[in-house]
């Protein structure tokens, strides 16, 4: 069964051609519908036997590469984490597929299209069912090639092709990342297995690189890498987190997610939103041990991270194109999973990643619906009033908008024990709230995290405000016959909208104690590391919950590994103040309770960005009007300009290289090598030419004739030679 | 089955049964009157598909009687040649009996490319190719430096005449004169062999005089002297350098690709490379360690070099075949830096890179060949939008494409990685720099497909080209599986690789540790 729900996709995939060509486009995508339904079925089974049952275990299904000690096998893994990841991916999967049926209905190339999605599908399953980094790689360039086909479906645009390509090739620049981290992995531990890296890292083990005369253990380790003695954990987490900085979007490798927009939007929805940029997340989470003994990799994660969270909600200000406003609001949600990861708080990153899968990929499909209503338009300045014409889509876009702003009652938290609100309240919050606590606790970064997160809040609710006022209120913009004849979509179209509107509202506080809350330790098992749950002493009411009732396999697991209590506990006491708010009814003795302006500041945020957003384009009859920054200012042309990575990226490496290459293809190669090698030897003895046109006239035979003769004097020579 | 059937010479009937075949097609014409071209050009064909089917069918039943769990080479046969330490002494072990199959995989492959195109001297075409085909499976059977040195050299004859006589038109003016290009990269071709082959044959005389024999399996394990193992390392290498080719040797294989037909830049791209990196591993590494090590760090210099330079030199080219040569000088970086880690991963990933890269490039030549002959022109922007009508040549293309770019899954992927993991346990410069060359290849790969296959249609006459026919998708169908076999499920192939790998790293750590190193 475990492998089947990685495989079923593939079916699919595989399928999808020959039946639309044997017997219809609709037979195609009910057939991958069927193997999709069928995946999340089995998915769900999966998730309440591991997760929630803790039977956390892996598959080995056979061995992939086996070369001296380097060996990777192709596994199913399944514990908390990939069981997570495997109803995220399968359920916006089979809504994606289904949204899809009606989306694409008047494309002549549909089984391509859903062969492609359950490709995608496919290698995502693989990804994060990985048990060694090499499966996980498969996986993450599996990811990508689906991706590149998706971004450039419509491969007649010259724009869907450049952007195919840019995310293909910017994606490599963090596998390079990526791939020097496998090396360095192997290097160090002589293993490419999950368990046996994670176990190291986490008992301290002495370990011995490749030829290194002495071992060490793993928390001193210092390698060699170009010249300079690093810390071994350190170096192995920033070159991973290169890595996830590419597939993620994150500020520098961002550059390809906004252009990626040339998809169908149900692939932006499944992977531009949902899923496949969270792999990055999902690496750093699964290494959290790796990153938790690396205190300055950690750093960077956080450092990027909220860079991200803040850069990406700036430049989503004043997009005017309806899916690159999402698809930088995703880039900036992403920023805020990375620095949650950043400063420990692993289970606040993964539970915002689950939450944001939900209301990010309604988004997602409400901009669809009103892309396909209103005659595959993109830029909201050309639409306004579209709700009259769609008041389901409305709603729901409302849903999705809410969620992602944060929409939540922190005042009800006293006495329902769990944030009362929208899914995204309970995930950022919680984000915001463990950089603020790391911060008292000294974590590097953490307060800058903070900051940059809630200034990124008010951005959020405000570009996502923006959206709803601009597309859906005022006064129509667009032509008369577009809002006169819009494409209405079917009603069933709008189921997957319905599920996933209902995970917008509910994830979060259906999630919140699994994943941030008091059954955090048990439910995440060994899968992550959480910083309560080492503290064995009793001060995490994490542990003491379990004292009282349940005690989680890991816990022997643990007791043995006194390295690790030692190792994290910064990190460990900060994370507890995170909690301790969250759970004020189990210490409230010594509980570490926030400022309450930190609990409150998100809201604020929201309310801030919601209130500006709703005076200018509410108010006054000219929602195009210009606002705070005066256009064709310095900044105005900036953020309009996405702070001009695109000109700087062409500037210092795009023109370089291809200059570069031409100049070594025709000097390099034309007059310095050839110029000197085979032109220039020829030249110099002056038999060139007579030889060159002796044998173009056709005396190519008595050449071979003479090698051959030649071969003969040598063989002869050679006799001679031995004969003395 | 009994011993004595297995005893037989097999390595030597399977050498030289495409002989046959091409004195079955001289026969054929010599009983031929003078008006019969057409069906002489016809027998020769079927005679030469056959005659490599056979082959490939006999060559399978060598790797039945070959034992990939031991050591040392199998299948050995050995007899008197030229007396006095020379004999003739034919053998395989883990790092050469999977190049035999190679080649005889690939010669039906390149015959059955040629079937339309070539209409020039069909006979002689064919009898080139089986010729050639023998001197490719000697080089890989060889056990006699005297005997491999023959093969390996004689093999380029018939390489110069494919690629002289069969060559593509066109003319260039070269040292004032007006040649064909054809002739020119040939000439190019001859010039940068010739020099390598001169020393490699000094340094042959000269290990005969010294070990008294050139037996290959006694040199592997004869010490010779620290001083003279750097001169004799640098004699074989400027040869197997050439074959590989490492920058900066490596000009004349654009250009030998650029003429060649079809089936000629399969055959060089998937084997005749190939001879290159095994020379290496079969006699630098185990014959000359001290050397080998010595030199490595300059092998990695050229190597990771040959990565990045010859990348960006494939993004700035205009014709098609001459970006997959260059892309093929930067896969065949990886195997020199692979081999010279001297480390399990490194060599083993070379082999195998070799082995993908013979499948996946010479897939990639023929992908161009489809559509030269349908529009004879392989200039990148001739083309563009084809995958409107050519559906199933745009799946395939795109097949190669990534497996070319190292698209995990693909055979690629795995000799990419595994070089690497190799090279960084050595020096993480060179591992570093090689690693660039994920980035380069995306780009290269990536635009060459879209120019060609996505777009628009900016040229009427691509309208009028057909999809692949049944002989042209048999064969990229037949090369895809292997390529994707060999990506799923590398692990058996790895372990035919290993006991030779473990047996030339015991040998060359042995040496090494008894000079102190």
């Amino acid at each position: 069964m475990e492998p089947l729900v990685v495989l079923l996709p593939l079916f699919g995939a595989l399928l999808a051609m020959p039946v639309g060509r044997m017997l219809s486009a609709r037979a195609a995508e009910l057939t991958t519908i069927a193997c999709m339904l069928f995946a999340c079925l089995l998915s769900w089974i999966l998730f309440f036997d591991v997760a929630i049952g803790h039977n956390a275990r892996t598959v080995q299904v056979f061995t992939w590469i086996s070369s001296g000690n380097f060996i990777a096998d192709w596994a199913v893994k399944l514990d908390t984490m990939s069981a997570i990841m495997l109803v995220v991916i399968t359920s916006v999967s089979s809504l994606v597929h289904i949204y899809s049926v009606g989306y694409m209905h008047d494309d002549a190339s549909r089984p391509r299209f859903f062969a492609y999605l359950s490709l995608f599908t496919f290698a995502m399953l693989t990804l994060v069912t990985a048990d060694n980094f090499i499966q996980l790689f498969f996986g993450w360039e599996g990811v990508g090639l689906a991706s590149y086909l998706l971004i450039g479906f419509y491969h007649h645009k010259k724009s869907a092709n450049d952007a195919a390509i840019k995310a293909f090739v910017v994606n490599r620049v963090g596998d390079f990342g990526f791939a020097l981290g496998i090396m360095a992995i192997f290097f160090v531990f002589g293993s490419v297995g999950f368990e046996e890296v994670f176990q190291a890292v986490r008992t301290d083990a002495v370990v011995t690189p490749f030829n290194a005369v002495d071992g060490a253990p793993i928390s001193e380790l210092t390698v060699g890498f170009l010249g300079l003695e690093l810390h071994a954990l350190t170096l192995i987490g920033i070159l991973l987190f290169i890595g996830a900085m590419g597939k993620s979007a994150q500020f520098l490798l961002h550059t390809w997610l906004p252009d990626a927009m040339e998809g169908p939007t149900p692939v932006s929805a499944l992977i531009h939103a949902a899923t496949m940029v969270t792999a990055g997340v999902f690496l750093v989470c699964r290494c959290s041990i790796i990153y938790e003994n690396a205190p300055d990799a950690a750093t960077l994660v956080t450092f990027i991270g909220a860079t991200t969270a803040f850069f990406a909600a700036t430049v989503g200000l004043l997009q005017d194109d309806i899916k690159k406003v999402i698809a930088y609001s995703t880039c900036s949600q992403l920023g805020y999973m990375f620095f949650a990861a950043g400063v420990g708080a692993y289970g606040a990153a993964m539970f915002h990643l689950f939450t944001h899968a939900f209301f990010k990929a309604l988004l997602f499909l409400g901009a669809g619906s009103v892309i396909h209503a209103v005659h595959h338009e993109q830029d909201m300045k050309k639409m306004g009033g579209v709700r009259h014409i769609l008041p389901f889509t409305y709603a729901m876009m409302i849903v999705g908008t809410i969620a992602i702003t944060g929409v939540g009652f922190p005042f009800l938290y006293d006495i329902f024990h769990i944030p009362v609100g929208t899914a995204g309240f309970a995930s950022k919050d919680a984000i915001i709230e463990a950089a603020y606590a790391a911060g008292t606790e000294g974590r590097a970064g953490a307060y800058f995290a903070f900051a940059m997160g809630l200034i990124a809040a008010v951005f959020t609710s405000f570009y996502s405000w923006r959206l709803i006022f601009l597309t859906f209120h005022g006064k129509s913009r667009a032509p008369d016959h577009v809002m006169k004849h819009p494409h209405f979509p079917p009603n069933w179209m709008l189921l997957p909208l319905v599920v996933l509107a209902f995970g917008a509202l509910f994830a979060g506080m259906f999630g919140y104690k699994s994943f941030v809350g008091d059954n955090a330790a048990e439910f995440w098992g060994n899968s992550i590391y959480i910083a309560g749950d080492a503290h064995a002493g009793g001060e995490s009411h994490a542990v003491e919950a379990y004292a009282a009732g349940v005690t989680p396999p890991v816990e022997g697991d643990r007791a043995e590994t006194p390295a690790i209590a030692s190792a994290e506990d910064p990190a460990g006491a900060a994370h507890d103040e995170a909690e301790e708010h969250t759970d004020s009814y189990g210490e409230a003795g010594e509980g570490h309770y926030f400022p309450l302006w930190v609990l409150y500041a998100p809201l604020l945020a929201m309310i801030i960005g919601f209130g500006s957003a709703y005076t200018h384009y509410m108010r006054g009859n000219n929602p195009l009007r210009p606002g705070l920054l005066r256009e064709g200012g310095i900044l105005y042309g900036f953020l309009k300009n996405k702070w001009y990575f695109d000109e700087v990226y062409r500037f210092l490496f795009l023109n370089p290289s291809r200059r570069l290459g031409r100049i070594l293809w025709k000097v390099g190669d034309g007059r310095i090598i050839d110029g000197l090698g085979p032109d220039g030897l020829s030249g110099l003895a002056g038999i060139g030419s007579r030889l060159i046109v002796r044998l173009q006239s056709g005396y190519i035979y008595h050449y071979a004739f003479a090698m051959l003769v030649g071969i003969g004097v040598i063989l002869l020579i050679v006799r001679l030679g031995g004969a003395q | 089955m009994t011993e004595s059937f297995i005893d037989q010479p097999w390595l030597s009937f399977t050498t030289f049964l495409p002989i046959f075949g091409a004195l079955l097609i001289v026969l054929r014409r010599l009983l031929s009157r003078g008006d019969e071209t057409a069906l002489v050009d016809n027998a020769a064909r079927w005679v030469a598909l056959l005659t490599t089917v056979v082959t490939f069918i006999v060559s399978l039943v060598v790797y039945v009687f070959y034992d990939p769990s031991l050591q040392g080479f199998q299948l050995v046969e050995e007899m008197d040649w030229l007396g006095s330490g020379i004999s003739y002494k034919m053998g395989v072990d883990g790092a050469s009996i999977l190049f035999v199959l190679l080649t005889t995989f690939i010669m039906p492959i390149c015959i059955l490319a040629s079937w339309n195109s070539v209409t020039k001297r069909v006979a002689d075409y064919m009898i080139a190719f089986l010729v050639l085909e023998t001197l490719m499976i000697g080089v890989f059977c060889a056990l006699d430096l005297v005997l491999f040195y023959v093969f390996f050299e004689a093999s380029l004859i018939p390489m110069f005449l494919i690629i002289g006589i069969w060559g593509s038109e066109g003319e260039r003016t070269f040292m004032g004169a007006i040649v064909k290009n054809r002739i020119y990269a040939t000439f190019k071709f001859f010039l940068y062999t010739l020099l390598g082959s001169l020393l490699m044959l000094i340094a042959l005389v000269w290990m005969y005089m010294e070990a008294g024999t050139t037996d290959v399996v006694a040199l592997q394990t004869y010490d010779f002297p620290v001083g003279a193992q750097n001169w004799l390392w640098l004699a074989f290498f400027a040869s197997f350098a050439v074959k590989m080719p490492m920058w900066p040797v490596h000009t004349w294989l654009p250009d030998a690709h650029v003429q060649a037909p079809t089936a000629g830049s399969v055959v060089l791209a998937a084997i005749l490379l190939k001879m290159g990196g095994y020379g290496f591993v079969r006699f630098s590494l185990p014959m000359f360690p001290l050397a080998s090590d010595f030199f490595a760090p300059f092998v990695f210099t050229l190597s990771a070099i040959a990565i990045v330079y010859t990348s960006l030199v494939a993004f700035a080219q205009e014709d098609m075949k001459k970006l997959i040569a260059y892309s093929s000088v930067a896969h065949m970086g990886f195997v020199t830096m692979g081999l010279f880690t001297a480390t399990e991963q490194g060599i083993e990933g070379a082999l195998f890179q070799m082995l993908s890269h013979g499948f996946i490039s010479g897939a990639l030549f023929l992908c161009v060949g489809v559509v030269y002959d349908r529009l004879h022109t392989r200039q990148i922007a001739a083309y563009g939008g084809l995958v409107k009508h050519m559906k199933w040549y745009s799946f395939f293309f795109l097949f190669f494409t990534m497996g070319n770019v190292g698209l995990p899954g693909v055979s690629g992927f795995v000799g990419e990685m595994l070089t690497l993991v190799g090279a960084y346990k050595v020096s993480t410069w060179t591992a570093a720099v090689a690693t660039l060359g994920l980035i380069f290849s995306a780009a290269y790969g990536l635009r060459l497909y879209r120019e060609v296959v996505f777009g628009t249609v900016h040229n009427e006459q691509v309208l009028t080209m057909p999809d692949l026919g049944k002989r042209e998708w048999g064969m990229l169908a037949v090369l895809a599986i292997m390529a994707l076999w060999l990506g799923v499920n590398p692990s058996p192939t790895l372990e035919v690789f290993s006991p030779a790998v473990d047996s030339v790293l015991g040998r060359y750590d042995a040496a090494l540790a008894a000079a102190g190193r």
